[in-house]
């Protein structure tokens, strides 16, 4: 039986190879954060992080993540993280919701590379997470004021 | 969004307890304060009215009947209880309300009433007082639509806060032995003149031994604590964490999956299948077919049949579903095509003067009179809602007993449906509605909740959650019907405009003739044309068509509002002097269409865009939902002809902001709604199949295409109107008006492209 290793834990799942993550993470281990948008890789609903890196679990099969770290919103572990649900808070990000556990996973992910990124490198890191509800403009913005906070010192 | 649906509601209302409006008029009118069965509470809780319950934590619940879909309507709405109430903010919680008949949506209904919006005259009184009366004695009817949540419970929820706190202050001063005028209330405790002071929570008990008031006075915004504020979304936390329960997320013990295929052709069903193949791979509980599913019990259409695989995971039934052998029965649509459906408006138009909607002065004589004239064709397409959460839902049949966990924004409908397609009665149904990735209408219609009714049969028990992959939920939309409209206009030897004629064809959307609304935003228009004739044909095809985010506004706006701008550049007057001059008397467009071209510097020459290009800008004004919205959209063209837009001025007066966070992200939210569509947004048709399947060829905007938004909002002491669906209508014309200001070329097909 495979075994996935998701927030910290080693789990043996009963499952094919071929299984997307998505489905692994939704249908048997109950971690329904992340969502399900498109099924092709085309809108980062489904966006978890792959030893540290952004991806998308619904076009990768759980084959592919033996032996390395899955996290997922539920468990995300990255230094911005709280400074990015922070942001998010401050400048009224969400709306429906429903896409934000991904961007939130590709705003860590940029950060982690990027801690003090541009429009630009914002735009590039986020425009493959879509987002019915044009939420955009404050995504950009929160990922500024979190990299402005979590940036300075504790 | 219920614009079409309304209509058919107050037919399908009138006919249901149409027995009942006899002897109405001297039965008293029952106020939207009490429910039909007392609320349920847990311990040490009690219920004040049908709006509100209190604990002994000191925990305020809200009874909360509007899903939740990113309008942000259940902050607004509890705002509305806890100001009057005098509440602690961090105290107030949601609950689901169950469907009783003080949750009626009577703002949807009545709003949808077929007169002018400037029309306050008897017949509309009388016609929304009668409307009233029968919405408040029917349950089922609440529904989250039409932009209308909190004008339709700002009276009944700030009264029922108010009575509450009445309440409260009541029971604090039978303890305390002191006139309850001494008491006040303030952050969720009682407070008497002496020092004295007690929670709420500590007073709920009192409290609820307290008889009703018979009258409260409500605050003036003076006094308003809560309302006015940008207060922060009540659902923030958990839509930051995962934690957030949306409709794909419900997990009931047992729960089964279902994956859908449906006939590609519109109208098409299954004429046969093999599951063979299916059956025995692992995981698989059953295949299960599935016939046509009614739009919903008031709208016309249905889903196509299709086959259904019931697994253990996710996974199971999406994999096995691949391997049913399917015969579709096609339909008559077989041979439908985008062309033949353009050829078919164009036939209608070309045939018939159209049914009149609007028709003031006498439009023959001064077209006919006119010392010149100009004529424009527009077309708008089909479009999808392709909300982020595609359509799913979880029903499981037991015991007689129906419980559908529903992201449906009309919980009403939804039950009824359930228990029609189950055979039970609707108190054997149990519709909870979690929260909406998104709705834009789609969530309107029934259909799929229907179809996961009808796979609860099959489970001897045990719930099951179906989900449509993102291709069947692209091509078994309800989709913006596309829409032809040829436009004339006729100006004296003054270059005055004295002459307005439009003509349009497309789906009435199943609406009788009497009350069709294809012409939302178009017959009922600001504009003091002197002659005008506003018409429309009705033209039907088999393409399932629905509510989309401000409905037949979003493509009468576009009409109108370029075609005002034809005439303006025709008689070379500026826009915005052009339209002011033809808003005449309206004080509230004026002060609406002067501030969003104050803000956009209107009359300085607009610079060149960040990258240098040069741009041009374009105004747009129109009104829906009770609110007016103007917006300007700056834009330039590549070299390769892409159209970019680098910023959008939004103007709205939508009576008292309630809450300007929340107004200020639904304007933002609908700009780029609305841009998709008019940028990119296009479902096609060939041999009567919908060619778009996912977001790779219906793409919605990605960030890099977002525009810089700023957004202003007119101070208002009106009652508060729509937010969720008016900043969508304006965008597109005001972005085809940029380009004919920077090209000097006049776009009028949707979406805009050069070819």
């Amino acid at each position: 039986m495979p075994i996935l290793n998701v927030n910290g834990k080693s789990i043996p799942v009963d499952a094919e190879p071929e299984t997307p993550l998505l489905w692994v993470l939704r249908g048997e281990l109950k971690l329904v954060g992340t969502k399900y948008g498109c099924g092709k890789g085309l809108c980062g609903a489904c966006t978890v992080h792959l030893d540290g890196e952004a991806v998308r679990s619904c076009v990768t099969p759980l084959e592919a993540v033996q032996g390395r770290e899955v996290r997922t919103i539920e468990g995300v572990q990255c230094p911005q993280i709280d400074a990015l649900r922070q942001a998010w808070t401050h400048v009224d990000v969400v709306q429906c919701g429903y896409c934000q556990s991904g961007q939130l996973m590709a705003a860590c992910a940029l950060l982690k590379r990027s801690p003090r990124p541009s429009d630009e490198e914002i735009d590039a890191a986020m425009s493959g997470n879509l987002c019915r509800c044009g939420t955009y403009t404050r995504i950009r913005a929160a990922i500024h004021v979190a990299a402005a906070t979590a940036g300075r010192t504790p | 969004m219920a614009n079409i649906k309304r209509r058919h509601l107050i037919l399908g209302t009138v006919g249901v307890v149409g027995a009942l409006v006899i002897g109405w008029s001297a039965a008293p009118q029952r106020r939207r304060l009490l429910t039909d069965k007392p609320l349920a509470v847990g311990q040490g809780q009690v219920a004040l009215n049908g709006w509100v319950k209190v604990s002994a934590d000191n925990t305020v619940t809200v009874m909360m009947s509007q899903a939740e879909m990113g309008q942000g309507a259940q902050t607004g709405l509890a705002m509305l209880l806890a100001d009057e109430m005098d509440a602690d903010w961090a105290q107030v919680t949601l609950e689901q309300s169950t469907l009783d008949a003080i949750y009626n949506n009577q703002a949807v209904l009545i709003d949808g009433l077929p007169f002018q919006p400037n029309d306050h005259g008897l017949a509309k009184r009388a016609t929304g007082h009668l409307l009233g009366k029968i919405i408040r004695a029917v349950p089922g009817l609440q529904g989250t639509g039409g932009s209308s949540s909190l004008t339709d419970q700002w009276l009944p929820l700030r009264q029922a806060g108010a009575s509450a706190r009445a309440m409260l202050i009541g029971g604090a001063a039978a303890l305390w032995q002191v006139p309850a005028g001494e008491c006040r209330a303030e952050n969720g405790r009682v407070l008497h003149a002496s020092g004295k002071s007690a929670t709420f929570g500590e007073l709920a008990q009192r409290a609820a031994q307290m008889p009703l008031p018979k009258e409260v006075t409500l605050k003036t915004p003076a006094q308003f604590k809560l309302i006015g504020q940008g207060v922060r979304r009540i659902d923030n936390a958990t839509k930051l964490d995962g934690s957030a329960t949306y409709g794909i997320d419900v997990l009931p013990p047992g729960l089964l999956y279902a994956s859908i295929t449906m006939c590609p052709t519109v109208g098409g069903k299954v004429a046969s299948f093999d599951a063979a193949a299916a059956q025995v791979l692992p995981g698989v509980r059953k295949v299960v077919k599935l016939e046509p599913a009614k739009a919903s019990s008031v709208m016309p259409g249905s889903t196509c049949g299709g086959v259904a695989v019931i697994a253990d995971t996710p996974f199971h039934a999406m994999r096995a579903l691949t391997k049913v052998a399917i015969g579709w029965d096609h339909g008559a649509a077989a041979a439908l095509s985008s062309d033949s459906i353009s050829s078919d408006l164009k036939a209608a138009l070309d045939g018939a003067e159209g049914k009149v909607h609007l028709e003031t002065g006498r439009i023959a004589q001064a077209l006919q009179s006119a010392a010149k004239t100009i004529e424009a064709e527009y077309r708008v397409p089909f479009l999808a809602h392709a909300t982020m959460e595609p359509m799913n839902c979880t029903a499981q049949f037991k015991d007689g007993v129906a419980t559908v966990w529903a992201p449906t924004q009309a919980a009403g409908f939804a039950s009824g449906a359930v228990a029609k397609a189950l055979g039970i009665p609707e108190s054997k149904v149990d519709i909870k509605v979690p929260y909406l990735g998104g709705g834009f209408g789609r969530r309107y219609l029934t259909d799929f909740v229907v179809q996961a009714a009808l796979l609860a049969r099959e489970t001897q028990g045990a719930p099951v959650q179906l989900l449509w992959s993102r291709e069947q939920d692209m091509a078994h939309d309800y989709y913006r019907p596309t829409y032809l409209c040829r436009c004339k206009a006729g100006f004296d030897a003054n270059g005055k405009l004295t002459a307005w004629k439009t003509t349009s064809a497309g789906s009435s959307m199943g609406m009788p003739a009497f009350m069709d609304q294809s012409t939302d935003g178009a017959s009922n228009t600001a504009y003091a044309f002197p002659n005008a004739r506003v018409a429309h044909v009705t033209v039907e095809s088999a393409v399932p068509v629905g509510i989309w985010r401000s409905v037949a506004h979003s493509q009468n706006a576009f009409f109108t509002e370029s075609f005002v701008d034809e005439c303006a550049a025709a008689c070379g007057q500026d826009p915005v002097a052009f339209r002011a001059e033809l808003l005449g008397a309206d004080e509230r467009h004026k002060r609406v269409l002067h501030r969003a071209a104050e803000i956009a510097n209107w009359q300085q020459p607009l610079g060149p865009a960040p990258d240098g290009a040069k741009q041009g800008r374009g105004i747009a004004i129109h009104r829906s939902f009770g609110s007016v919205v103007a917006q300007v959209a700056e834009v330039s063209i590549t070299e390769q002809r892409q159209i970019r837009v680098h910023r959008v001025i939004c103007v709205i007066d939508c009576g008292v902001p309630v809450n300007p966070n929340l107004i200020r992200q639904q304007m933002e939210g609908a700009i780029v709604f609305g841009l998709s569509a008019a940028l990119r947004g296009e479902i096609t048709i060939d041999k009567g199949q919908v060619q778009q399947s996912n977001f790779n060829n219906y793409a919605p905007l990605r960030m890099s295409e977002s525009p810089a938004i700023q957004v202003d909002i007119i101070q208002s002491a009106d009652a508060p109107s729509g937010v969720g669906e008016p900043g969508t209508p304006p965008i597109a014309p005001a972005v085809a008006n940029a380009l004919y200001a920077l090209t000097g070329m006049r776009l009028r097909t949707l979406p805009l492209k050069f070819a």
